[in-house]
């Protein structure tokens, strides 16, 4: 790669994160010192100490890429969202939790309410008789306090400000970094807008198992995943991989790990609710022309909703459980 | 809703008349059975609740998850799919695809905190009319019970 005149600036930032992704820019091992090479790094929460005031001292557009991991959750995410989307020239969601809500979405499940009952006075390990609860402003001592205010719904990033481009994965896998990175130093970018890194075709597409057509007898439980044919798809074989409604790009590593596709990379082109189309898939898969054969099958997904959505609640139609008027306990 | 004339407009009549809730549900019908029965049930002049606003589609295997949750999140109450009984679908084996797709959709929506009354998967063959008015009417005061769902609501505390 050509050396640029000037460095560019880079920005990595965390919002509700497990710092995973942070880790996962280092997979691509000694290319590190390329990307050392050509950029330098204005803000990294992770490892380096800047300020929120240093980085609003910037000026507009200063920084020149800024990988944005982690879903938004509470007000300090969706400010620092606004704000970096001012000071950069190019803003990318990178990993599932910032492209579609990730493991934190799946909060979506609860009420901010139900959340904070079983954080701060449920679990068995909390002792908290005064039944404090955080609180968004707190005077001590003659000193103002302040915490963010915890949003009732988790939101991925596009919702709040516009991204350039999204690269999935949770974490995205060492391919797909490396190949966002070279396109982004290169110039040569898709449409703002687009995905980078990750392909255009299902998980399907890069798996080495086969099709057999052969009709799903029962689902399995995660501790009978040891699938009995080898060789044969392991949808097939009644374990559930979401692999034929999840983007390819990974090289489908976990099934060559002997484990399912959990669709970490997120809905295939063109498709926004990534769930529905898993539930469309299953229906297409069964293969079977018995109504009660077919009832009795579905009947042993346990959690559709935890497994399908798994790391996009926030990019599907529904978004949440309701809230408003639902007068059974969610099962 | 009928407007009061200007002749009645007197303190005692402008309070509020309680409007019942009319709830509004989106009918996905495969053409070769359900749509064609409800073509019949209209020529027949049959009477029905006029709650369900009917999207026909080839075969209800047409029908994608993501189509009854979107009607969901974009107001309505209640979404009917219909389709040929299983061994008739014109399509072969549709319908096997649609029963395994909208029974797995119900669970997945029940942990959305939807009730069952919402979401109906019925069989009825283009001669089964009064099946038909029937089931549009069972549905529709199934669900004017259950109430509106409003799901844009649960959007409103942020």
């Amino acid at each position: 790669m050509e050396q640029p005149k000037e460095k560019l600036k880079l920005g990595v930032y965390w919002a509700a994160s497990c710092g995973g992704c942070d880790i996962s820019m280092l997979e691509i091992g000694e290319k590190i010192l390329t990307v050392d090479s050509l950029a330098d790094i204005v803000l990294w929460p992770c490892i380096a100490d800047f300020k929120y005031k240093d980085v609003k001292a910037y000026p507009d557009k200063y920084i020149d890429v800024m990988f944005f991991n982690g879903a938004i959750r509470n007000s300090e995410a969706e400010e620092i969202a606004h704000l970096l989307r001012e000071k950069s020239k190019i803003l990318i969601a990178y990993g599932s939790c910032s492209y579609g809500g990730g493991i934190p979405a799946l909060a979506n499940f609860y009420s901010k309410q139900e959340i904070f009952d079983r954080a701060y006075h449920e679990s068995q390990s909390t002792v908290n008789p005064d039944r404090i609860e955080p609180k968004t402003k707190h005077t001590e001592n003659g000193y103002e306090l302040y915490l963010p205010e915890f949003w009732e719904t988790v939101r991925k990033l596009s919702d709040i400000v516009d991204v350039d481009y999204f690269i999935p994965g949770c974490p995205p896998a060492e391919n797909t970094t490396w190949s966002a990175i070279e396109a982004i130093v290169s110039g040569q970018l898709p449409p703002v807008g687009s995905i980078i890194g990750a392909g255009n075709k299902s998980v399907c597409d890069e798996c080495p198992r086969e099709r057999k057509e052969t009709k799903i007898k029962r689902f399995k439980r995660p501790h009978e995943y040891v699938a009995p044919d080898p060789e044969q798809c392991l949808l097939e074989q009644g374990i559930i991989c979401l692999g034929p409604a999840t983007r390819s790009g990974c090289e489908a590593r976990c099934i060559n790990s002997g484990m399912p596709c959990r669709g970490c990379y997120g809905p295939c082109a063109d498709v926004y609710d990534q769930g529905a189309k898993m539930i469309s898939a299953i229906g297409s898969v069964l293969e079977s022309e018995d109504g009660e054969e077919i009832q009795r099958v579905i009947d042993e997904i346990m959690d559709p909703a935890g497994l399908f959505y798994r790391f996009s609640m926030s990019h599907s139609y529904l978004l949440r459980r309701r809230l408003v008027g639902a007068k059974e306990e969610m099962k | 809703m009928a407007d009061i004339t200007t002749a009645e407009k007197s303190p005692a009549k402008l309070t509020k008349e309680v409007v019942r809730f009319e709830p509004r549900i989106i009918g996905f019908l495969c053409w070769w059975c359900s749509y064609a029965a409800s073509d019949m049930a209209g020529t027949s002049r049959l009477k029905y609740p006029p709650n369900v606003s009917i999207i026909r589609v080839m075969c209800s295997s047409r029908v994608d998850p993501a189509f009854v949750m979107r009607a969901f999140a974009e107001g309505a109450d209640g979404v009917l799919i219909a389709g040929c009984h299983l061994g008739e679908c014109h399509y072969v084996s549709g319908n096997y695809k649609t029963a395994a797709r909208i029974s797995l959709l119900k669970k997945t929506l029940a942990q959305f905190g939807f009730e069952d009354d919402r979401i109906r998967l019925e069989w009825i063959s283009a001669g089964e009319i009064r099946k038909f008015s029937k089931v549009i009417t069972d549905m529709t005061e199934k669900v004017r019970n259950l109430g509106p769902l409003n799901w844009r609501e649960n959007f409103e505390p942020k």
